[in-house]
This record gives structure tokens, sequence and C-alpha cells, in this order.
């Protein structure tokens, strides 16, 4: 077991031929990722490290009906446009790497994946991996192992650097996702956190959040609430942060003080999550309630 | 993206809602020519177009009796910093006497995911201790991004808020028009403070709006050179010319690295083994060799950074890129020279520490080692 991506995993990547829709695929396939068509519009019929690639979403799924997922790497102004193209052909699993999407679209994306039942991880994030079956995202492949222990974070690189952490420490993982780093992403660490409590494979959680916005705030709630029962070990970056872009008065009105770092710690603290101060305090951490 | 005050107030007057008659005069132009051009009459007000906070605390919002002591006042604000910036603009006003200042605002509501409408009846410089003080004093309403702000959601704010009957449709009106502002310039932020009570007419004193910087290419009539924010400093705005996020702090220990988290992450690393990082940079993702290069050169000239701490971990970003872009600013570096400890891990890394290695670079594959090693160099310069 694992959530939202295994061995049955079938991806389509839309922007195949670009710079990184390429260069990522052939990464994806090297780590076992079964990649059955790209998207391009306007480069149909040519192939991609073997992949077939298509003028439309539509057009690839009459080819590969057993696509269920797609990964998008197009540029920000048409990634929205390809995301609702996945969502109208009926995937449930919308990755979308790219980074810059402005954030009112992306309101309306999430949105209308919603209404439509598909997932949307992202954007600007690294995607989602389970160790050893799949990798449906632009992570470093080798640093994740099989295990235990489930991610999610807010941040990329962090989850990188976490995960290489456990793996030296010999913790692996049950399914890492990345949700990304814009102010408006789809899938939330709170809905993550229902995928992870159902899943009998996660024993532990490790939440990797940032300063700003109230998720992690969100996800002390659910635990102090008992919707989330699996010990779980945090890490907040930015403790060390100056204050950054705010949002005239309107911004600190609507957090009411959340977002900062120590609110953020303290709510996690209350909900009895064990916080570290580095992320490589996480392995002994979570070593501890395993 | 921050808009002028003249800027969001031209909009807003576009959208229907009233603002002071005004004039701006840019630097260089003849002040006089351009007060009584506009036929403007005394008592005026002269505000300091700049794009930082607390500008009436900092002597930018002026009040004139006459044409000429207006003038007078215009030139002075022109030389006059706020912040460590002098304005280019001047936006002359005519003075509105008013006794209630009240607050509106349309924000991106992060955690429901949805529109925020935020009012009060006691705006003003305090309003966020307000806020603190008296959190019923504000009526919070969240819209539904695909429905809009319908009429009576806006009326019901405003019965909300307890105003009489009779403004009860004007101040509706005037948040559905901040409303459609939002919406219609991809807005952050869409904010009146003060507005205020004119003959039973609502009219924006001051108004902020931020634009989405990855919408801005949807609004190229916004594309007026802009001076961001009085508080950034040569080295910040030289790294934001290259796109990437610059914070000046006060340390010795420069720090790089790819993603907010991490780079982050990097700085707390640097205070926890007792250093104290001299920025904040964040190269971003999947970043060039051409941009970490410009990325470490700003660095290296850099004063206050006695050592660079680079700590990558590459996932779009590729190590190989990143070791080339480190090589190619040493070489183009033409100061003193500076130590740099770079910790790369991730995608291709094996190809970029070979490459730093046989230039004789010392790369690390734990970040720990890589800090404190920077953060000693630091203390021995």
């Amino acid at each position: 077991m694992a959530i939202l991506v295994d061995k049955n995993t079938v991806v389509l990547v839309q922007g195949i031929t670009g710079r990184e829709g390429s260069f990522h695929t052939r990464l994806m396939l090297d780590y076992g990722t079964r990649i059955a068509a790209g998207v391009t519009p306007g480069r149909g019929g040519s192939d991609v490290h073997g992949v077939k690639v298509y003028d439309s979403v539509a057009e690839a799924l009459e080819e590969h009906p057993e696509v269920n997922t797609s990964i998008i790497f197009v540029p920000s102004r048409f990634a929205p446009d390809a995301a609702y193209e996945a969502i109208d052909a009926g995937l449930k699993l919308v990755v979308i790497i790219t980074e810059g999407i402005p954030v009112h679209d992306t309101l309306k994306l999430v949105d209308y994946a919603k209404r439509k039942g598909s997932v949307i991880v992202g954007p600007n994030c690294p995607g989602v991996i389970t160790p050893g079956e799949s990798k449906v995202g632009i992570m470093p492949g080798h640093v994740f192992t099989r295990g235990p222990v489930g991610i999610v974070s807010r941040s990329g690189t962090l989850t990188y650097e976490v995960a290489s952490a456990l793996t030296k420490e010999g913790i692996g993982q049950s399914t890492v996702i990345g949700i990304g780093g814009d102010p408006i992403v789809g899938l939330t660490f709170t809905e993550a956190m229902k995928l992870f409590e159902e899943d009998p494979e996660t024993k532990a959680l490790i939440l990797l959040g940032e300063i700003g916005g109230d998720m992690e705030e969100r996800a002390a709630r659910m635990i102090v609430e008992g919707r989330f029962t699996k010990p779980v070990v945090a890490f907040v970056a930015g403790r060390t942060a100056p204050p950054g872009k705010r949002m005239g008065h309107a911004g600190a009105i609507i957090m009411m003080g959340e977002g900062g770092y120590e609110s953020k710690v303290r709510a996690l603290e209350k909900a009895g999550v064990r916080v570290a101060r580095t992320p490589f305090e996480i392995p002994s951490l979570i070593s501890k309630v395993l | 993206m921050k808009l002028y005050e003249f800027e969001a107030k031209s909009i807003l007057r576009r959208y229907g809602v009233e603002t002071p008659p005004g004039v701006v005069v840019e630097k260089g132009e003849d002040v006089k020519a351009k007060i009584l051009g506009s036929g403007l009459e005394p008592p005026l007000v002269a505000k300091s177009q700049v794009l930082v906070a607390g500008r009436g605390k900092a002597g930018g919002i002026r009040l004139a009796n006459s044409v000429d002591e207006a003038v007078d006042i215009v030139y002075r604000l022109f030389e006059h910093p706020i912040k460590g910036l002098k304005p280019r603009y001047v936006l002359v006003e005519k003075a509105v006497s008013h006794t209630r200042e009240f607050y509106a605002a349309v924000t991106l509501d992060r955690g429901n995911r949805g529109v925020a409408v935020l009012a009060s009846l006691y705006g003003g410089v305090d309003i966020e201790e307000i806020a603190r003080e008296k959190p019923e004093s504000i009526v919070r309403h969240s819209a539904d991004f695909n429905v809009g702000l319908r009429s009576y959601e806006a009326r019901s704010i405003a019965m909300r808020l307890g105003l009489p009957r009779e403004l009860q449709q004007g101040f509706a009106s005037f948040l559905q028009a901040l409303y459609k502002i939002f919406i219609d310039y991809d807005a952050e932020l869409v904010e009146s403070n003060p507005l205020t009570l004119v003959d039973g007419r609502f009219v924006a004193l001051d108004a902020r709006i931020i634009v989405d910087d990855n919408a801005s290419y949807k609004h190229p009539e916004l594309a007026v050179e802009r001076v961001e924010g009085g508080e950034t400093s040569v080295w910040e705005s030289k790294a934001r010319g290259f796109g990437m996020a610059f914070v000046e702090l006060e340390g010795t220990v420069g720090v790089i690295g790819n993603g907010a988290g991490l780079t982050m992450t990097s700085m707390d690393l640097v205070y926890e083994h007792g250093g104290v990082p001299a920025n904040f940079l964040d190269i971003g993702g999947g970043a060039s060799s051409e941009r970490v290069k410009r990325a470490l050169l700003v660095l290296l000239e850099y004063p206050k950074a006695r050592s660079v701490f680079i700590n990558i971990f590459g996932g779009i970003t590729r190590c190989d890129e990143v070791a080339r872009g480190i090589l190619e600013a040493l070489k183009e570096h033409k100061g003193a020279p500076k130590p740099v400890f770079v910790r790369l891990s991730g995608t291709r890394e094996e190809e970029g520490r070979r490459m730093l290695r046989e230039a004789g670079i010392k790369v690390y594959d734990n970040p720990i080692d890589a800090v404190r090693d920077a953060i000693e160099a630091a203390r021995g310069v």
C-alpha cells in the first residue's frame, strides 16, 4: 500500500518535448515509472526517449486508455489550460510542476478540479514518489527508500534533505508528497494527512512546513480533533527569517497572529507533535515513535 | 507588484469609486504650473508616492493652505527620503476635511482558498492594533471565487458593521468595486485605508493595490517603471534585477540555496551553529549556470559576506549546471578572493561534484560540515 501513486500508476507527461519535460521523462523512466505517452500541441507523432507524443490529451488517452495520472511541465502561461485538459479527459491525479502560475488562475483551477473529482498536486511542487514503485515528479529518486514513514512537505528541496537523512539512518518512506510552495495549492496538508491516516503502511508522518499561511495550524487542529491519529514529527523552516513580504494591513488582519514560526510551533506542540529544530534531528525523533 | 497610490486611485475611479480630486507631479516638472493647471483649490494635501508603509509617520504627507505653500512642500517632498527612498512622483489632492475613517479591503484568503472581504468602521493607521484588541469590530466575509461578491453579501457586510440604512447601499457598492478590481487585476490585495464619508458618499482617501507578479504579463498597461520599497538595498535590487529573492541581513556568512524552504533552513543552520547569516538568497528551481554565476558574483562582491555557504539539493536544479555557474563566477570575479563552501546533492550530483573537485574546490555531502567551515572562515578573516 501507499497513497496517490504506486506500481499501477500510468503517467502522461504534458509538455514532454520541453527542456524539463524531456529531461525528467528520462529520469522518471530510469526510476521505473510507467510512462505511456506525452503531449505537446503541434508536436504529435514525434517521440521522446521512446515515449510517443500526441497533440492532445484526448488523442493520447484514445491510444493509451490505461493512463490515470498526468504530470505537467508546460510553461506557466499555458499550464492551467493543460491541467483543465487533463481534468476534462477524466484523469484523477494531476501533478503540476510548473512554477509562476498566477494565483487567481490556480484558485479557479483547484476549485474546478474539486468539482470534477480530480486531485491536483502543486503547482510549483516536486511531485509525488512511492519509493520503489513510482516517481511522478522531479525529485532525485536515489535519496528515497521504502518504509513506514510518510512525508508531506511545502518545500521541495527540504524534502530531499529530510528523505536523504532518513535513508542514511535506514528509515524508509511509504509515500512522499511535495504539495508545492505557492500561496494556493491543490492538495493541502490536511487532505494529504487524511490519505496517510487511511494508509496501513504509513506508521508515522513527517510534516515539513514553512512560515506563512496557516496549513501547519490546520494540521495541528486536525490532530487535536482526533482526525489524524498517527505519530507526527514536524519541522518548520524560517525560524530565523526576517519578516517577509506583507500584504498591507489585510495580510496581518486575516492571519490574526497565525502564520509565523512561533504560532506554528506552538500549535503543533500543543497537538503533541514533536517539532525538530533542524531537519537533521528528524531521523532520531521519528525513530522514537516508530 | 505594488501600484503607486495615484495609479490605484485612477483604477478606483474607473470602477466608480470617488477619490479626492488631484494631480500627479513628476520630478522635474514645473510644479506650480501643474497645480494651477489642475484647477485645485486650497486647502491641499501633498503625498509622497513611495511603495513603503508608514509614509505618513515618516513625514511623507503634508497639508498646504495655499498653492504656493503646496508648491514649496512638493519640492521638499521630492528631496525627502522615506525609508531611504526619494519619490519620483508626488500626488497633490484637494484636502478633504473628515472626522470618520473607515477601512475596506479585498484580499487572498489562503487558508480558505478563496477571497476575503474585510471592513471596519475604525480605519486609519491603527487598524492592525484594532484588529488585535477589538477583533469583533472588523467584519470578515469569505466570498466564493466562482460567484463573486453578490450585492446582498456586500449589503450584509454593511449591516453587520452597523451602518445606518441610508448608507448601506453606498458602502456595498464601494466593496463590490474593490472586489471587481481584485478580480480584473489579478490582485493579491485591494485596500482602501482610510475611506471616509463626504455628504453621504464614500470617498477613498488612500488606496493600495498589489498585483500578482506572476500575472503582470496580463496587465501591460501597468508596466510603468517603479522603484519597489525604500528598504531595498543596492544589493537587494541587484539580485532582484536578475529575478532572485535576496534579503540583506546583519551577519557575516553569505547564504545561497535553492528553494525558499531549503534556503531558510540554511540560514537556520548558520544560527544553530553559532554564526549569523549575511543574507538570504534563493536561486529558485531549475537555475541555469548563468543564474548561479550571477548569484555567486553578487555575494562575492557583497562586503558583509566574509564567506559563502552554498547549499544545493537538486531536484529540477541540476548539480552540473550549478557547478558550472560556480566555476564561471570564481573565474570572472575580480576582487579579493572569498572562501566558498559548497554542499551539492541531488540530480546529477556526481557530475557536479567532479567538476568542482577537479577545479580544486572542496565539496560537501553534509551541509552541517559546510556550515561549520563557512562560519569558521567568516570568523577567521
